[in-house]
């Protein structure tokens, strides 16, 4: 299986995804750590996947998304952005709207 | 080491930008304000696609963290008055 399949495939099977460094309960980066604290402040049930554990996703997801860095947040197979669209989107109140959609 | 101006420099170099700040003195980490009208119509993540591809692969290698403020020029106008 590429790598494209195996992204696509965990992104066609979870509404929710954050492609971010660690994990919710040990996140490994600032930015990540945010993504995480908005989309738990929405309530959102969402999935996650640690790029340290794969370097092969780590930099694949940048190719795959045209987005250079991590996190990476992906809600009903559309890339939503990176840590600052998720903070701007969350304190406008679109994010929540849009994970209320899925 | 990365500076603003350089930075600065070359997006300015690839896209047209109605105003463009940059701001970051520990050379990895900077704080961008972009103003340019190829935002309009485009989400934000397209819009901020658009300044990643300006900068020629420079987020790939030196550039870790890149906080950007993107608007259109109308957007701009509206902030700078004050009534955003």
């Amino acid at each position: 299986m590429s790598i494209e399949d195996k992204i696509n495939s965990l992104i066609e099977n979870n509404k929710i995804l954050l492609f971010m460094k660690g994990s919710p309960k040990f996140p490994q980066c600032g930015f990540s750590s945010l993504a995480c604290q908005i989309l738990t402040a929405c309530d959102a049930n969402y999935e996650t996947v640690d790029v340290l554990q794969d370097q092969d996703i780590r930099e694949g997801i940048k190719t795959f998304s045209n987005w250079p860095t991590i996190p990476q947040l992906y809600i009903n197979k559309e890339f939503v952005g990176g840590a600052d669209i998720i903070r701007e989107m969350y304190e406008s109140g679109e994010l929540a709207k849009v994970i209320s959609g899925t | 080491m990365l500076t603003p101006e350089y930075i600065k420099a070359v997006i300015q170099k690839n896209m047209d930008c109605v105003f463009i700040e940059i701001k970051g003195d520990d050379g990895t980490h900077f704080e961008a304000i972009i103003v340019s009208d190829i935002f309009d119509h485009l989400s934000k993540v397209k819009q901020h696609q658009k300044v990643y591809d300006a900068l020629d692969g420079m987020m790939k290698q030196e550039l870790h963290a890149l906080s950007i403020k993107t608007y259109t020029a109308s957007q701009w106008g509206k902030i700078q008055h004050g009534d955003n």
